[in-house]
């Protein structure tokens, strides 16, 4: 296998390389050091991360807290819905409705096309319904959240659905005398989990990153908390910024771990077609 | 797919006798297949559909609920038109350094194997880095080039470089510039590289072959090929820069430069320009916007996707 005809000489690949980790480097050092700052002994120490379990200023932090709890809630509904709704759906319509395949998937990456911004104009009136019958609690914000994740958890399941016989293993349970539900929860879903998992583990990620959809309906998560606590005290925003930050690499790592894993699910994995 | 292997014979025995006339045998089963699609469909419709049709219907409806075309008008008014202005200029100069830079990144990656551990720590990155935006990118840059950030104090203290000469730009449009580059890049590797790595080494050897060079490779054969998924990139990150909000709204809190943040101010402040529902019109401009810029995007993508086979 040779390459060489292209590929850039290897120092060209480094030095382009070096500039880029770089580049991208400097945010995440400046955001460590920015959190290291001591600014009353005038040099470095950890009092800002020590701060953020001081009692005395639990009441600064308290909008973290809330809103970290309110992001982990709407983290487990979004993934519930991803995993109970959608998912389901998808494998219905692979194997009853394959006519449906291209709208519906047109429809699951619709929302990439339509901002959140734009969204939330349309969303306002809905949730002040939501408010008045269910209750402003945060959940049901979830639904939007859901919306949201689409595209990426459709791509996700989709991928796994197109690597695996969905057909042949439906009917082969079926012909053994399985329910339907059985078929679903287990035969097809074990052979699906890579695909669940990765979906699921974006949609936290994406849940975790969102922010203009609470802040304009106004609730609370973590995002909104860190602008609000940011206002008072920035080192704290920053430190959970980039806390949120490896945390978000340590599950792509995972999601990456989990498609590089299968080499059922490499093997077929098709170019990308009309979306990233 | 344990299951799959001791079941095989009786698949293509039930295959057999099952797909003659395709699923019209249980006609009561058909219907309540079609009745569990019922749930999705419904979800999309309230929390999908209903809220882009409210949006868009908003735009178009004064404060009392009747017909308007007012507000849509105002989407001519000299402020607006200057936002529109401000986010497209913004959206395509960091759609074209995103492109740049990182079609530059994915040169440097040409040739190396697509499961090999550097083109995996990529992948993973470019895929946390490119979901960053918001308000953590927002805080990052201040840390970086506020007014207290490293790289400000470093060039003040060491260099004597004011970069807050000419006023505190950070929290202004141009503030936005480098924040968008940050997610900009990161995109544009994970949609481009694919195209990358459908460069087949034959045509390197083939073109070397009959006498070509390697600036002649890329001259004929690298760039006339990879164009079509260049522009389809740089449409992605158009539309993406152009959406994009929670940076902006964490980055800069005074004014409204952009269409994202003339809609927050058109929400929370009830009249604009002495308009109400100003953010439906304003929302409208945007879906029209996006709506052209993904058309062209899917239209692209379709010549793209030829090398991709």
């Amino acid at each position: 296998m040779n390459a060489r005809g292209f590929a850039p000489h290897p120092a060209v690949r480094w030095l382009i390389g070096l500039a880029i980790i770089v580049l991208f480097a400097i945010p995440i050092v400046s955001m460590a050091e920015y959190t290291l700052r001591d600014a009353t002994a005038g040099g470095h120490s950890l009092v800002h991360w020590i701060e953020l379990f001081d009692p005395a200023r639990a009441g600064t932090y308290r909008p973290i807290w809330t809103g970290l709890g309110n992001s982990a809630v709407l983290a487990v509904v979004t993934v519930a819905i991803v995993l109970l709704l959608l998912a389901p759906t998808m494998v219905l319509v692979e194997l009853r409705f394959p006519k449906l395949k291209r709208p519906f998937e047109f429809l699951a990456l619709l929302p990439i096309s339509i901002p959140a911004i734009v969204l939330v104009v349309g969303l306002a009136p809905i949730y002040l319904a939501i408010g008045r019958t269910i209750g402003t609690g945060i959940w049901p914000l979830a639904f939007a959240y859901g919306v949201t994740v689409l595209p990426f958890a459709y791509r996700a399941i989709q991928a796994a659905i197109d690597a695996t016989e969905l057909r042949v293993l439906a009917e082969a349970a079926r012909s053994l005398g399985a329910s339907w539900p059985a078929v679903l929860v287990r035969v097809l879903a074990p052979n699906l989990r890579p695909g669940l998992l990765a979906a699921s583990l974006i949609s936290v990620a994406v849940v975790l990153g969102e922010f203009t959809i609470a802040s304009l309906l106004n609730r609370q998560n973590l995002q909104t908390a860190l602008v609000v606590v940011g206002k008072q005290d920035p080192y704290a925003s920053v430190i959970l910024s980039l806390l949120a930050l490896a945390f978000a690499f340590v599950l792509l790592v995972v999601i990456g771990r989990i498609g590089g894993g299968t080499p059922r699910a490499r093997r077929s994995a098709r170019p990308p077609k009309d979306q990233p | 797919m344990t299951v799959a292997a001791p079941a095989a014979p009786l698949v293509d025995a039930a295959a057999g006798t099952e797909e003659l006339p395709p699923p019209r045998r249980r006609v009561g089963s058909g219907a309540a297949a079609l009745l569990g699609l019922v749930p999705f469909a419904a979800y999309l419709l309230i929390f999908l559909a209903l809220p882009t049709i409210l949006t868009v219907a908003s735009g178009f409806v004064d404060a009392d609920g009747s017909f308007t075309l007012s507000n849509v008008a105002a989407l001519a008014d000299p402020v607006i038109v200057q936002t529109f202005a401000n986010s497209a200029w913004l959206s395509a100069l960091t759609a074209a350094g995103g492109a740049l830079l990182g079609a530059l990144a994915c040169y440097a990656m040409a040739g190396l194997p697509e499961t090999g551990r550097t083109r995996r720590i990529v992948d993973a990155a470019s895929g946390v880095l490119a979901q960053f935006g918001g308000v953590m990118l927002a805080f990052a840059f201040i840390a970086t080039i506020g007014l207290q950030g490293l790289v400000t104090l470093t060039l003040k203290d060491r260099f004597g470089i004011d970069l807050f000469a000419e006023g505190a730009w950070i929290y202004g449009l141009p503030g936005l510039i480098l924040p968008y580059l940050f997610f900009q890049v990161p995109l544009m590797v994970i949609t481009f590289m694919p195209a990358m790595s459908a460069l087949r080494p034959q045509w390197a050897e083939a073109n070397l072959t009959l006498g070509g060079t390697r600036a002649g490779f890329w001259w004929h054969i690298g760039i006339p090929v990879l164009a079509p998924s260049f522009l389809a990139s740089l449409l992605l990150l158009f539309a993406n820069a152009f959406s994009s909000y929670a940076t902006a709204a964490a980055l800069a809190s005074q004014g409204s430069q952009i269409v994202p943040l003339q809609i927050r101010t058109a929400l929370t402040s009830e009249t604009l320009l002495g308009r109400e529902n100003l953010a439906g019109a304003l929302a409208l401009g945007m879906i029209v916007v996006m709506a052209a810029t993904m058309s062209l995007y899917a239209l692209v993508q379709r010549r793209a996707a030829r090398w991709q086979r």
